[in-house]
This record gives structure tokens, C-alpha cells and sequence, in this order.
């Protein structure tokens, strides 16, 4: 068991220094990873008090409803809050239920595409038909569904959102397991008397790691808008949490009054964060596959 | 049977098992997970418990959910939905009032995101690697990262509120709403009917917002689409042909590209449609559209179990209706493919 992480470590190292070349000539991939990373520390310092200029929870610290200026750089909220440091503050949710829900169906989704691709039959008839009914039904709608059954929060939320993408990675990992399962090293590995088990953990399933990576870096991009429309529905952290998707809900309420800032800057750090995660999933999928690069796509 | 009758029959058998997965999964989540709809109807707290036992009896929920489930699937196969819990009507009459309006919204998005993502995306791929093009580029990648939710508040900050020319949320205008016959639910046509100028101007005027909206993500995708696959085709031995032998630009582009070109895009239009679904349920939120989408959250919302799933299983049988649609369109376009 140990033998083989220190082996799948130094798998990894050595993909990645095999990379390297080709990193040297992706932008899209490097401003991707600067973006997500300024999100992810500023994110984290401002859950320090010391880091926003003004509390974003405090009440009464601020002007009541005022445009942006010197002071209150993004204005301030009804409840005369600085809607700069509630930015700052508010990626917390979406990064966390994020990650947590892409983990989560990357491990079940992979993991069910592996044995289903591999062993066939009627299992995999059955998945297949399962995941496809999940699949072409409305991520947000079930999503939104489940999360309201589950209750509201970031626990919910993660187990909402990762079970709506499970199917992706079940279909992406099961259509490289049908193409593996027939090449002739395996057929050789099987023939040498290795397990079922040992043939889909050493053999087939590092072969659909490229494909899960790029899929899972647009999956975060896709995750961030899907957070950010559950907690605009109210399904989100409770009040007075600072979170961009509620804090845009609440300005829906001043927009007629003109207090256009209430809404505009937590929209504008939620398209950035996704794109963020949207061009890093553009530049591995460039890096592992080469041709599509070529294509100008 | 013909073989393009014989696909269809069997495309229609195989969404009978999709459908009752589909039912099960929500039949299921919506009894093992917390909140009941008695909770939710009688308000909690001061009710005593007999009480709650005796709706729980009325409405049948205290039964074992296997008779409640055969008992349902009993139901639907004879076309009934139940009876909503918050308004007691048939779900299906529910449903039937709503669906019109989320189908205009949906078919005004549509035709938004076509002409926009195909007129950028061919515009790219003619003036590929210029600087039209990778603005076009920038614009689709990025689209895929606005909210939709708050594209229209923004949409409504700017040209209902700061500019005043068009209307902030609604299918009609208060004045008109009132003397306004909806014969068929879909707004436009029945404007049209009346031909009463003002009116129609009214409510195309309330539909703009919404479908540049629902639109506009759907627009990035088909945008992208469009210049990827116009790319290849237009790298391909027919094309240099049909310039060699001295044809116009705009010809081989037009009549000879165009239509080899839609074929990769057209597949797409079925996913498409499951995620215009999704996206409907904020349009409609955030536009106080009345359709079926904004109806399934509320539903949700009340704990209302018949109304969740009789939207659901309609959502689900809409969305496999247009994806067999698609791949009978399929055959049009390219005739290579036989089924």
C-alpha cells in the first residue's frame, strides 16, 4: 500500500516534469493557475479580521446605501456594511462546496466508470442507463432539488453538487476503460494471472487520469456558477455570512433605488474565479492533447 | 417498418426505462430526506400531533413507500399526476398553464443564442488568427463564466432602470395585463392574435430581456462550436476544390462549408437543451416569469411531492423528445447517416 503511493507520487512528479517544456509556452494555463491562486489566499486572509479594511459582518460600520467611493471602494449595503470587504470575504462557500463537490464525484464517478467499463455486462448496462438518465436531466434543477431536500449549507451543498456531476466522470472514465480493456498489455497482464482488482488500480485506471483532470478543472468552473446560483436561491451560508451569490440576491432588492454596486462586484469575482478555473481547464486540455492545440480550437 | 420508424419506436422504448429511473431516484430522495409536506402545509410548531397524524393519513404519505410508489406509478400510467398540495389541482393542469410560457422563453433564447453564437463563431473562423478573431475568442471563453442570474439583474440595472427602454420583469404590462386574453399562453402569438399594435409591442418588449439572458451562455457554446468545426471543414481537399475551380469566396463559405459544418453542431443541440432548462430556472427567478421552472422551485420550496415530480418527469419527457428530434434532424443534414 505504501510501496505503491510512493510509486504513484513519483508517477505524478514525473508527468509533471515532463510537462515542464510544454508549460513554458502556456500562457492561458499560467494566468488560469495566478488567478485561482489570488483567489484562494486572499479568500483565506480575509477570513482574518485584520486583512479587510472594514468588518464584513459588523452592522452599523459604514454609510448606509452609498455608491462607491474613496472610503468604501465597491460602496456600501443597507445594513451599512463596506461591500469591498464583504467581497474579499465572500468566496469562501464557492471555493469550499467547489472542491469539496468535485472530489466527490471525482472519486465516485472514476471509481464506478472503472469497474463498470471494465467488467461490462449487466452492471454496466444498468449503470450506463442510470448515469444517462441523471445526465440528461438539468444539472441545475437537480441540483437546486436536492440541496433544498438536504437542508441548507456547505455539507448539503457539497453532497448536491457532486452528485450532479458524478456522470460526467462516470462517462468520461468508462469511455477510456472501453478503449484501454482492449489493448494488448493488458491482455498480456491478464494473461501473466493478475486480479481484476490489480488490473483496473495499476493498469487501466492511470490511463483516464489526463482525461479526468482536464474535465475536472472545467467541472470547478462550472461548480463556481452552480454555488453561486444556489446561494442566490437562498440555499446558501446563512446570513450575515458574507457570500457572493446571497449578497447578489440582496441587492436584487435596492436595483430598482439604482444601487447598481450591491450586485456588480460579487458578480464580477464570480466570473473571474470561474474563468480562472475555465482557462486552466483550457490549458491542460491543449497540454494533453496536442492536436487540439494544432486545430485552433 | 421503414428503418428511420423502426429507430424512432425503439428511441421511445428505451426513455420508458430512463423515465422511471429518473422517477425513482426523486420518488426516493423526496421520502427518505428531512421536511414533509404536512409540515410544511399545517406551518410546524403549535399543531398537535393527531392532527398532523390525520393529514398524513388524508394524504396517503403514512403509508410504506412501496405501495405508495406502485400506487403512483399506477397513477401516472393512467396519465394522472396527482393533485398539487398547495393548490389542490391536478398537477398536470398546473403544469399545462405554465409550460407555454417557459417554452416562449425558451424558443426566444434560442433563437438569441443561434444567431448571435453562429454569426460570431462563422465571423471568427472567416478571419481566423486576426485580431476579430481573438476578440470573438475571449468573448466566448469568458461567456461561459457570467452567472446567468446576474447577467439579468445587470441587464435590468442597465436598460430597465438607468435607461428606462425596456421593461424590468413580467410577461406584460401592468395596464395591459388587465384587458390581455391569454388564449394559448404563449404571449406573442396570442398579442399577434389581437392585433392590437401596442399590445404585441409590449410584450415583445417584456420578452428581450429575458431571452438575451437565457440565451447568452448557450450563445459562448455554439459560438465556439461554429468556429471549431467551421475550421475543419474549411481545411478539407472539397473546399480547396471548389476555390480552385474558381469559386467565389462567399459561395464555397455559404453553400459549400456551411452545411458540413452544422453537422457536429446540431448534435449538440440536445444537451443544449437540457442545460436551457437549467438555466430557465433563473431567468425565470430573477424576471418573475411564470413558468414551469420558477414553479418546480416554489414547489420544491412547499415540500410539495406530486407537483415536484409530475414537473420533473415533464421536464424529463420534453428533454427526450427534443433529443430524438435531433437525431431525426440529424439524418436531414447529413445523409450519410441511416437508421
Amino acid at each position: 500500500m505504501v510501496r505503491g503511493l510512493i510509486k504513484g507520487l513519483g508517477w505524478i512528479a514525473d508527468k509533471m516534469s515532463r510537462s515542464r517544456h510544454a508549460m513554458r509556452r502556456q500562457t492561458i494555463l499560467k494566468i488560469g493557475l495566478v488567478v485561482v491562486i489570488i483567489f484562494l489566499v486572499v479568500t483565506a486572509l480575509a477570513q482574518y479580521s485584520w486583512f479587510t479594511p472594514y468588518s464584513p459582518t459588523k452592522y452599523r460600520d459604514a454609510p448606509r446605501l452609498q455608491g462607491p467611493s474613496l472610503q468604501h471602494l465597491m460602496g456600501t449595503d443597507q445594513l451599512q456594511r463596506d461591500v469591498f470587504s464583504r467581497v474579499l470575504a465572500g468566496g469562501k462557500a464557492s471555493l469550499i462546496v467547489a472542491f469539496g463537490a468535485v472530489a466527490l464525484s471525482m472519486s465516485i464517478g472514476s471509481v464506478l466508470g472503472w469497474i463498470s467499463g471494465f467488467t461490462g455486462g449487466m452492471l454496466d448496462r444498468v449503470l450506463s442507463l442510470t448515469m444517462d438518465a441523471i445526465y440528461s436531466f438539468p444539472s441545475m434543477i437537480l441540483a437546486i432539488t436536492l440541496v433544498a431536500m438536504f437542508g441548507a449549507g456547505l455539507g448539503p451543498m457539497i453532497w448536491a453538487v457532486g452528485f450532479v456531476y458524478i456522470p460526467t466522470y462516470f462517462r468520461v472514465t468508462r469511455a477510456e476503460v472501453l478503449q484501454v480493456r482492449e489493448t494488448t498489455y493488458v491482455e498480456a497482464v491478464r494473461a501473466l494471472g493478475a486480479s481484476k482488482f490489480r488490473i483496473i488500480v495499476r493498469h487501466v485506471a492511470p490511463n483516464t487520469v489526463n482525461a479526468i483532470m482536464a474535465v475536472s478543472s472545467f467541472n470547478l468552473a462550472d461548480a463556481i456558477l452552480t454555488v453561486a446560483a444556489l446561494s442566490f436561491l437562498g440555499f446558501g451560508l446563512p446570513p450575515p455570512a458574507p457570500d457572493w451569490g446571497y449578497d447578489i440576491q440582496n441587492g436584487q432588492k435596492f436595483l430598482q433605488s439604482g444601487s447598481w454596486w450591491l450586485i456588480t462586484f460579487p458578480g464580477v469575482m464570480i466570473i473571474a474565479l470561474s474563468l480562472g478555473f475555465g482557462l486552466i481547464g483550457e490549458g491542460i486540455s491543449d497540454l494533453v492533447n496536442p492536436k487540439r492545440k494544432r486545430k485552433r480550437v | 417498418m421503414s428503418g428511420i420508424g423502426r429507430y424512432i419506436l425503439q428511441r421511445l422504448l428505451l426513455t420508458i426505462p430512463m423515465l422511471f429511473i429518473l422517477l425513482t431516484v426523486v420518488f426516493l430522495i423526496l421520502r427518505v430526506m428531512p421536511g414533509d409536506p404536512v409540515t410544511a402545509i399545517l406551518g410546524g410548531r403549535n399543531v398537535s400531533p393527531e392532527l398532523m397524524a390525520e393529514y398524513r393519513h388524508k394524504m396517503g404519505v403514512d403509508r410504506p413507500i412501496p405501495v405508495q410508489f406502485v400506487d403512483y406509478l399506477s397513477d401516472i400510467v393512467r396519465g394522472d399526476f396527482g393533485n398539487s398540495y398547495s393548490t389542490s389541482k391536478p398537477v398536470v393542469s398546473e403544469i399545462f398553464l405554465r409550460f407555454p410560457a417557459t417554452l416562449e422563453l425558451a424558443f426566444f433564447g434560442l433563437i438569441f443564442a443561434w444567431v448571435f453564437g453562429f454569426g460570431t463563431g462563422l465571423l471568427a473562423a472567416v478571419w481566423a488568427d486576426r485580431p476579430l478573431d481573438h476578440a470573438v475568442r475571449i468573448f466566448h471563453i469568458g461567456s461561459f463564466a457570467v452567472p446567468l442570474f446576474w447577467l439579468g439583474l445587470m441587464l435590468q440595472v442597465i436598460f430597465a432602470v438607468k435607461l428606462g427602454w425596456l421593461p424590468v420583469a413580467t410577461r406584460v404590462g401592468g395596464r395591459i395585463a388587465f384587458t390581455f386574453q391569454a388564449k394559448t399562453g404563449f404571449y406573442l402569438f396570442d398579442a399577434i392574435m389581437s392585433g392590437n399594435g401596442k399590445v404585441i409591442a409590449d410584450v415583445a418588449k417584456h420578452l428581450v430581456l429575458p431571452s438575451v439572458t437565457l440565451g447568452f451562455a448557450q450563445a459562448g457554446l455554439l459560438g465556439r462550436m461554429t468556429r471549431a468545426s467551421m475550421l475543419e471543414v474549411l481545411d478539407a481537399d472539397y473546399v480547396t476544390t471548389a476555390r480552385a475551380k474558381g469559386a467565389k469566396e462567399r459561395v464555397v463559405i455559404m453553400s459549400h462549408a456551411l452545411r458540413n459544418a452544422f453537422i457536429p453542431i446540431v448534435t449538440v443541440f440536445g444537451l443544449q437543451f437540457a442545460i436551457l432548462m437549467g438555466g430557465a430556472v433563473l431567468t425565470e427567478t430573477v424576471f418573475s416569469w411564470p413558468g414551469i421552472a420558477s414553479f418546480l422551485v416554489r414547489s420544491i420550496e412547499a415540500r410539495d411531492w406530486p407537483a415536484i415530480q409530475g414537473a420533473i418527469v415533464f421536464i424529463a419527457i420534453f428533454i427526450s423528445l427534443i433529443n430524438l428530434i435531433v437525431d431525426i434532424t440529424y439524418s436531414f443534414i447529413d445523409p450519410r447517416v441511416r437508421y
